[in-house]
C-alpha cells in the first residue's frame, strides 16, 4: 500500500523550528508569540498573589500571612498587573501579531527594535521577580514617597529599577506602531479604512510615545532619592512628597487608557465580525480613541483630591475628568447600536465582547463617582476605588483581551478551540468577576479603605462574598489555558477565514506564511464591507 | 457598637446626608443609563440572533444626529453632578468660622490628638455632638490619612504641611476612624475611635483628669515659647529683632519679596521650622531654623499660644 504524504504548507510557526530561531525572530508573529507566553506568566503570577489576597481577606483577623507579606503581596500583584500584563497584553501580544497583517504590510516597520522591545521587556520582568524571589516590595504599585524613598525596607530599588527598563519597551513599541502604520499600509488602506483595532493601537502608541518617559524619569528620581537622599520629595530638605503623586499620575492615568484603549479597539473587531455589518458611526469611534489619549493627559491629578492640592484646582480636574467620561460613552453606545439589525452570530469571542459591554459600562459609570469631589474624599482610598478600576481593567481591559485571544486565536495557531467551553469561560469569568468586586462597591462606601491586612468583623459578610467570586474567577481564567493548549494538538483546522471576518489577516493562510501574503494586498473598501460582500455572493 | 449588616455607614455629621443624597442621585443617574445599555444590548443579541453565522447584518453605517444626541446629553448631565458634587465638596473643605480646633499628628502607626484645653490621646477623640470640630493634623513621617466615614470626611496627613478636616458631628456614639493612605507594616492597624458625646459630657472630659497637667494647649506653647527663647527678639511691641506676634493669626503678613500672604496654621508651622522660607518685609532674615529642636505636638502648641495672642491683641485693639 502507498501512503499518501499530505505536504504541510510552510507557515511563520513551522518554517524554522529551533529555539534560536524564536529567541532570534525578527518575525512580529513569532515576537507576538513570545509576548503571550511572558505576558500569560506574568498574569498566573499576578492572580496567584490575588487568591492569596482574597483568602487572607476571607477573615477579618490576619491569619495567614503577617502583615509584611500581605502588604507584599497586593504590591506583587499590582506591580505584575499593571506592568507586565495590563499594559502589554493587548498591544505587545494582539498588536504585534495581528496589526501588521491587518493593514497588509509584511512585517512592523522596524522589526530588530522589535525583538529588542521584547527582549528589555523581559529583562525588565526578570527584574522585578528577582527583586520578589529577593524577599518582595511592600510600597503598593504606586511607589508613593516618602514611604517608597525612606519608610519602606524591601527591594524597592530593584523593583524600580525593574519597571524603568520595561518602560523602554514601550516606548520602543509605541515609537514602531506609530512609524508601521503611517508608513506601511497596503495601496488603498487610506486612514478612514483602517479596522478600529488600528486607530486603537495608534493612539494607545502616542500615549506610549508621550508618557511613558515621565514615569521612567519618576522612577529614576525614586530610586537617585532613596539611593543618595537628593531631597527632591523630603520636606526637610525642602522637597515635596506630592510632586511625586503629579509625576506619577502624569504617567499613570494614561497609561490606563494605553491599557483599555486596545481592548476597546478589539471589541469593535470582534462586534462587526459576530453582528456582520460596519461599525456604527465608524468615525466617532476612531476619533473618540483620539480624543481619550489626549484628554487623558489633563485628568491626573483626580488622584489627588485630599492629598493636599488646592480646591480650585480639584475643580479643574474634576471638569476634565467628566469630559474624558464622554468619548468612551460614545464608543459604547456606538457599539451597542452596532449591534441593532445585525446577524449575531453567538460565537465565544463575543461572548467576551457580552462581558466586556457589561463590566466596562460598571466601571465606567462608577468612574463618575470618583470623578465628582463631594463622593470622592469618601470614596477615594477605599475599597469602592479597587472595585473601579478592577472593572475597567479586568473587566474591561482583560475581557476585551480575551475577546481578542479567542477571535484571533485560529489565525494564530490554525487550529479552533472548543466553543462550548470557551462560552463558558467567559459566563463563569463574568459572574465571578461581579462577584468578586460587585461587594467590594458597597464595602467602599461603608468605609472600608483598601491595603487593609486586617478589617472590622462588620465588614466580613461582604469580603467572603468576594473572595468566593475570586475562586469563581479563578476557575474561568484557567479554563481558557487548556482548551487553548488542547487545541494546538487536538483542535480541528481553522482554515483561512473560520468566522468569515472581513479583514486582511482573514484572507491569508491560518497560520500565517512567514512573509504574510504571497502578493501585497490591495484594498478596495471599507474595514467592515458585510453588506458589500452579500452583494457579491448575490 | 459596629455590628448589623447595611449599605451606608451611619450618618453622624452634618455633611453625612448631603454626601448620601449625592452617592444616591449619581447611582439613580447611572444607573438609569446602565440599564438603557443593558436591556438594548441583550434584546439586540437575541432578536437579532443569527445561528448559522451566514447571513448579513442590515448596511447602516451611523447617523449625525445619534452621535450628537448621545454625547451632548451625556456631557450635560454629566456638567449637572459636577455642579451638584463641587457644590458638597466646598461644603467638605471649607470649614465654618467659630471650630473647636484639635491638633493632630500621624505617625507610623497611630494618631495622636491634642485638644486645646490640654487633653491629649492617642487613637482615641473625643468630640463634642453639634459643635463644628476641625482638626488641624500633619505627619511626622510618611503620608497618612484621617478618614472617619461616619462623618464623610478625608484628608491626607501629608509631612510638612498641614491638612485639614471638619465636621459637626449630630449623632452620639462611637465611629470608626481610620488611616487611609498606606504607610506600611501595620497600616491596617493605624485605627482608632471617635467618640461623639454630650456637650456636658466633653467639657467635662476635656478639663477633667489628670491628663490637663502642663495646662492648656496655649500654656504649653507659651511654656515652650519662653524656653526656645522666641521671646527675645518677638517683643509684643515689635521694637525686637522679629516682628510681633500679637494679632499675627489669620491677618495678612507681607514678605520681603513684596508677596502677601494669610498668616493661617501652615504659616505659621513652615515660620517655625523652615524660617529661612519666608521673612516679613522690614525684618532681617536672621531667626535660626526649629527642625528637630521642637516636634509637631510642640509646634501645634507653640500655634495655639500665637493664636490666644491674637485674642489679647483684640483686646489691646478694642481698649483704644
Amino acid at each position: 500500500m502507498e501512503t499518501i504524504v499530505v505536504e504541510e504548507p510552510t507557515t511563520y510557526i513551522n518554517h524554522q523550528h529551533t529555539v534560536a530561531s524564536w529567541l532570534l525572530t525578527y518575525d512580529h508573529k513569532r515576537i507576538g508569540i513570545l509576548y503571550l507566553i511572558v505576558v500569560t506568566f506574568a498574569f498566573f503570577l499576578g492572580g496567584l498573589f490575588a487568591t492569596l489576597i482574597r483568602l487572607e481577606l476571607a477573615t477579618p483577623a490576619g491569619d495567614l500571612f503577617s502583615a509584611d507579606v500581605y502588604n507584599r503581596m497586593f504590591t506583587m500583584h499590582g506591580v505584575t498587573m499593571v506592568f507586565f500584563v495590563l499594559v502589554p497584553a493587548v498591544p505587545a501580544v494582539l498588536g504585534n501579531f495581528a496589526m501588521p497583517l491587518m493593514i497588509g504590510a509584511k512585517d512592523v516597520a522596524f522589526p530588530k527594535l522589535n525583538l529588542l522591545s521584547w527582549y528589555v521587556f523581559t529583562i525588565g520582568f526578570i527584574f522585578t521577580v528577582a527583586s520578589m524571589v529577593l524577599g518582595g516590595v511592600d510600597t503598593g504599585w504606586t511607589f508613593y514617597t516618602p514611604y517608597s524613598t525612606q519608610g519602606s525596607e524591601s527591594n524597592v530599588l530593584l523593583t524600580g529599577i525593574g519597571v524603568f527598563i520595561t518602560g523602554f519597551s514601550s516606548i520602543l513599541t509605541g515609537v514602531n506602531f506609530m512609524v508601521t502604520i503611517h508608513r506601511m499600509r497596503a495601496p488603498g488602506m487610506t486612514w478612514f479604512r483602517l479596522p478600529l483595532f488600528i486607530w486603537a493601537l495608534y493612539s494607545t502608541a502616542l500615549v506610549m510615545v508621550l508618557g511613558t518617559p515621565v514615569i521612567a524619569i519618576t522612577l529614576l528620581m525614586l530610586v537617585l532619592e532613596r539611593g543618595l537622599h537628593l531631597g527632591i520629595f523630603d520636606p526637610r530638605l525642602g522637597g515635596d512628597p506630592v510632586l511625586f503623586q503629579h509625576l506619577f499620575w502624569f504617567y499613570s492615568h494614561p497609561a490606563v487608557y494605553i491599557m483599555i484603549l486596545p481592548p476597546m479597539g478589539v471589541i469593535s473587531e470582534v462586534i462587526a465580525c459576530f453582528s456582520r455589518k460596519n461599525v456604527f458611526g465608524y468615525s466617532f469611534v476612531a476619533f473618540s480613541s483620539l480624543a481619550i489619549a489626549v484628554f487623558g493627559f489633563l485628568v491626573w491629578a483626580h488622584h489627588l483630591f485630599v492629598a493636599g492640592i488646592s480646591p480650585y484646582s480639584a475643580l479643574i480636574f474634576s471638569f476634565l475628568s467628566f469630559a474624558v467620561a464622554i468619548p468612551s460613552a460614545v464608543k459604547t453606545f456606538n457599539w451597542t447600536a452596532t449591534l441593532y439589525e445585525g446577524a449575531i452570530w453567538w460565537k465565544t469571542p463575543m461572548f467576551f465582547v457580552f462581558g466586556f459591554l457589561g463590566l466596562f459600562l460598571i466601571g465606567g459609570l462608577t468612574g463618575l463617582f470618583l470623578a465628582s469631589l463631594g463622593l470622592d474624599v469618601h470614596l477615594t482610598d477605599t475599597y469602592f476605588v479597587v472595585a473601579h478600576f478592577h472593572y475597567i481593567m479586568v473587566g474591561g481591559a482583560i475581557m476585551g483581551y480575551f475577546a481578542g485571544l479567542h477571535y484571533w486565536w485560529p489565525k494564530m495557531t490554525g487550529r479552533m478551540y472548543n466553543d462550548t467551553l470557551g462560552k463558558f469561560a467567559a459566563l463563569l469569568i463574568f459572574v465571578g468577576f461581579n462577584l468578586t468586586f460587585g461587594p467590594q462597591f458597597i464595602l467602599g462606601y461603608l468605609g472600608m479603605p483598601r491595603r487593609y491586612h486586617v478589617y472590622p468583623p462588620e465588614f466580613q459578610v461582604l469580603n467572603v462574598l468576594s473572595s468566593a467570586g475570586a475562586s469563581i474567577l479563578a476557575v474561568g481564567y484557567v479554563l481558557p489555558a487548556l482548551y487553548f493548549l488542547y487545541s494546538l494538538k487536538f483542535g480541528a483546522k481553522a482554515g483561512a477565514n473560520p468566522w468569515k471576518a472581513t479583514g486582511l489577516e482573514w484572507t491569508t493562510q491560518s497560520p500565517p506564511l512567514p512573509e504574510n501574503f504571497r502578493t501585497t494586498p490591495v484594498v478596495t473598501e471599507g474595514a467592515y464591507a458585510y453588506s458589500k460582500r452579500e452583494m457579491r455572493v448575490a | 457598637m459596629f455590628s448589623g449588616f447595611s449599605l451606608f455607614p451611619t450618618q453622624a455629621s452634618t455633611l453625612a446626608p448631603e454626601v448620601d443624597n449625592l452617592y444616591l442621585g449619581v447611582i439613580l443617574i447611572t444607573g438609569f443609563f446602565a440599564v438603557v445599555v443593558v436591556v438594548c444590548v441583550t434584546y439586540f443579541a437575541i432578536k437579532y440572533r443569527d445561528r448559522t453565522g451566514e447571513r448579513i447584518g442590515a448596511p447602516i453605517t451611523g447617523s449625525v444626529p445619534l452621535e450628537l444626541g448621545w454625547s451632548l446629553i451625556p456631557f450635560f448631565i454629566a456638567i449637572g453632578i459636577f455642579v451638584w458634587a463641587s457644590i458638597v465638596f466646598f461644603h467638605i473643605v471649607r470649614a465654618p468660622d467659630q471650630t473647636l480646633e484639635i491638633y493632630s499628628t500621624g505617625k507610623r502607626w497611630m494618631w495622636r490628638f491634642q485638644h486645646i484645653d490640654g487633653q491629649r490621646e492617642i487613637n482615641e477623640l473625643h468630640v463634642p455632638v453639634g459643635r463644628p470640630v476641625r482638626v488641624v493634623f500633619t505627619s511626622e513621617d510618611v503620608l497618612h490619612d484621617l478618614f472617619i466615614p461616619a462623618f464623610r470626611v478625608k484628608a491626607d496627613a501629608v509631612p510638612g504641611r498641614y491638612s485639614a478636616i471638619w465636621f459637626e458631628p449630630t449623632r452620639i456614639g462611637e465611629y470608626h476612624l481610620f488611616c487611609a493612605e498606606y504607610c506600611g507594616t501595620r497600616h491596617s492597624g493605624m485605627i482608632g475611635t471617635v467618640y461623639v458625646m454630650a456637650a456636658a459630657d466633653y467639657q467635662a472630659w476635656a478639663s477633667g483628669g489628670g491628663a490637663t497637667e502642663g495646662g492648656t494647649l496655649a500654656q504649653r506653647g507659651e511654656a515652650l515659647f519662653t524656653q526656645l527663647a522666641c521671646v527675645t527678639c518677638h517683643l509684643p511691641d515689635g521694637s525686637g529683632r522679629g516682628p510681633s506676634l500679637l494679632g499675627l493669626y489669620g491677618s495678612q503678613v507681607t514678605l520681603d519679596s513684596g508677596e502677601v500672604v494669610t498668616a493661617d496654621e501652615s504659616y505659621l508651622r513652615e515660620s517655625i521650622l523652615m524660617s529661612q522660607a519666608k521673612t516679613v518685609k522690614g525684618y532681617e532674615h536672621v531667626m535660626p531654623t526649629f527642625q528637630g529642636l521642637v516636634n509637631e505636638e510642640g509646634v501645634a502648641s507653640l500655634i495655639e499660644y500665637i493664636k490666644s495672642l491674637q485674642a489679647a491683641g483684640n483686646r489691646v485693639a478694642s481698649a483704644q
